[in-house]
């Protein structure tokens, strides 16, 4: 296992380079040099300002390769410069007070949905064609289709404006350092249901989707009808030794769609005001922050690089055919 | 995995008469296919007719009716700068659906170069273009077109360009995927040993036998790149006002969502109703071709971001 567990880390090391060459290349994308570019969008004084700032920072009058050393360079040193925000704080600073916030979110997002989607997967699979299985199919299609930030506006009108039962923008009260404890606590977590709810929505009905597949698939095999043959209940043929199998590829599909996840943390945290990664991403867009851009594009794509593995790894655990398979089990 | 394709493959080879006609039985059966299927083509309709059917200008503003409730003359309300909201959203879906095909085609077009390069060849191409979707993969994607934008000028044409460079990964899979299942088949064996190229083959012989997946996928694809669109326009990153876009219209009619909801409401049902209708014509078309795409979709269903 431990072999299998390096050998994975081995392999991605090569994917942590090609994150910080993607990302180099993505500033080198614009035609004519970025500091060109800029120049037309900031008044004449900070622009020149920035040219300067961008020059030292990217040295861009070198050639690509050597840019590109001396930037991975300052990577290794976990040095991703200087914010070009009037705070000009350092952006390693700025990200790691927002990283918190979106892992909680989308941990919270995560776990909630495996938990709503492995039952109902599973329930519309051993009732296939049943009136749940129909109602679930429609919720799957309609979850696919609606565009979360319109959920959001939605959930908007209805909690928060019209009704004006739960907070709709931050994660805490104007108010909030006057309220006792467990108060807080109750402030916090309102603030959280109508993000955690939008983002969910849509991962939830295709984890549905996926578990309802995998569970087909699973109990239409040899062993599930010998279970049943041994005389087992179905509670245990189903519950045990289907469910167990037909979670499996659940844990590679978790994985993959990680970055969607992830991604979604862009828009929901716009919308609702979250000061996370993704509403630092916007912000650092509208202002052609550049550092700030980088940094979060290689920061983000690292996690999930991370999070990919602790996936593989998981299956390689709960599956042993895929540890001694070696490679193409997963793909 | 390898085998269980090709097993499928040969099974559907197996299948007596005309594939097309076969499709077509298949397909018929599916009421909700063939409804998403009119859907599609009725909003491809209103958006070539936009200029006809639109009964106001889409940019004229009139400052005496901002923000008015939906009535006879504006079924759909108006917006801040007494905009119609029918006219921009009948327009908006020509963005829409413009973008929509135009990024997928983008990136089926990368996929198919790719793909048949890395099934075909295999070996050092194969390894390179497989760990280059692997890298591709590891980005979260509303992050990358953020980072790519924030160097862009965001235009129409530019949004369709990252959209679909963005995009390729899933086709690149599907069809290296079909070449490893192709490429040992006995007409492509019988081929190269009467001396044709590799491109005549990968042309010729592979890819016209690779297409259905394809086609699914980009059926599927479509919606997706709709909502990417939109979503980017929503935050304001995306095509730019004047020109109306779904996304867009939701964009200016959040800020006034407590006084007029016909703002944010209409184009996002439009969003919902279009991305349904592609989908559930999508996965008709898939179920009709099955079953030699029971494979394709959990490739496919992995790339949705």
């Amino acid at each position: 296992m431990l072999w299998y567990a390096l050998r994975r880390l081995v392999l991605a090391l090569p994917l942590l380079l090609g994150i910080t060459f993607i990302s180099f290349a993505v500033i080198h994308l614009a035609p004519g040099e970025p500091v060109d570019l800029q120049a037309g969008d900031l008044s004449a004084q900070s622009s020149a300002q920035a040219r300067q700032l961008l020059r030292e920072l990217y040295g861009l009058d070198k050639p690509l390769a050597v840019q590109y050393w001396n930037w991975l360079g300052r990577l290794v040193r976990l040095d991703f410069g200087r914010s070009f925000a009037p705070d000009a704080r350092p952006v390693l600073q700025k990200i790691g007070e927002r990283l918190p916030v979106t892992l909680l979110l989308n941990i919270a997002e995560l776990l909630i949905i495996v938990a709503l989607s492995v039952p109902i997967g599973m329930f519309s699979a051993t009732r296939q064609y049943s009136l749940f299985d129909k109602v679930t199919t429609i919720f799957v299609f309609v979850g696919f289709a609606t565009p979360d930030f319109w959920l959001a506006l939605l959930l908007m009108i209805l909690f928060g404006t019209e009704a004006g039962w739960l907070p709709i923008s931050g994660l805490r009260s104007l108010n909030w350092e006057y309220l006792s404890f467990w108060r807080q606590q109750w402030d916090f977590l309102s603030h959280l249901i109508l993000p955690i709810l939008v983002a969910t929505f849509g991962g939830l009905a295709g984890f549905s989707r996926y578990m309802r597949q995998s569970m087909l698939e699973v109990i239409r095999q040899d062993y599930i009808q010998s279970a049943r043959a041994k005389g087992l209940t179905e509670r245990v043929v189903i519950g045990k030794h289907a469910l167990r199998n037909a979670l499996l590829p659940l844990v590679t599909i978790l994985g993959l769609s990680l970055p969607g996840l992830i991604g979604g943390s862009v828009i929901v945290e716009s919308i609702f005001a979250i000061p996370g990664m993704g509403q630092l991403m916007v912000q650092a867009v509208f202002e052609r922050d550049y550092p700030v851009i980088m940094g979060n594009l290689v920061i983000v794509a690292t996690l999930t690089l991370a999070a990919n593995l602790v996936a593989d790894i998981a299956y390689g655990l709960v599956d042993p055919r895929i540890r001694f398979g070696g490679r193409g089990g997963r793909r | 995995m390898g085998s269980s394709i090709r097993a499928s493959a040969s099974a559907a080879a197996a299948g007596a008469g005309d594939p097309v006609r076969n499709f077509w039985r298949a397909f018929a059966k599916n009421r909700l296919a063939i409804a998403g299927g009119i859907v599609v083509l009725c909003l491809v309709v209103l958006a070539v007719l936009a200029p006809v059917l639109a009964p106001w200008d889409p940019n004229r503003p009139d400052l005496r009716n901002m923000l008015g409730a939906p009535s006879r003359a504006h079924p759909l309300g108006t917006d801040q700068l007494g905009r119609d909201v029918l006219s921009r959203m009948l327009y908006g879906a020509r963005v829409s659906l413009t973008v929509g095909f135009v990024s997928v085609g983008i990136a089926t077009a990368i996929g198919i170069v790719l793909g048949s390069l890395a099934g075909y060849r295999g070996g050092v191409v194969d390894a390179t273009i497989m760990r280059l979707v692997d890298l591709m993969l590891v980005f979260p994607r509303f992050f990358l077109l953020l980072a790519v934008l924030a160097f862009l000028r965001p235009s129409i044409w530019t949004i369709m360009a990252v959209i679909g460079l963005t995009g390729w990964m899933g086709v690149t899979r599907l069809v290296r995927a079909e070449f490893l299942a192709l490429r040992e088949r006995e007409f492509v064996l019988w081929s190269q040993s009467v001396g044709a190229t590799g491109f005549r083959i990968v042309w010729r012989h592979i890819l016209p036998n690779a297409m259905a997946p394809v086609l699914v996928a980009m059926t599927l694809g479509i919606p997706a790149a709709i909502l990417t669109e939109s979503g980017l326009s929503f935050l304001g990153l995306g095509v730019q006002p004047p020109f109306a876009t779904w996304g867009n219209i939701l964009n200016e009619g959040k800020d006034a969502i407590e006084i007029a909801w016909w703002l944010s409401f209409y184009p996002g049902l439009a969003i919902l109703i279009t991305v349904l209708s592609y989908n559930l014509l999508g996965e008709g078309i898939r179920d009709a071709l099955d079953p030699r795409l029971r494979q394709a979709r959990r490739r496919l269903a992995t790339t949705r971001a």
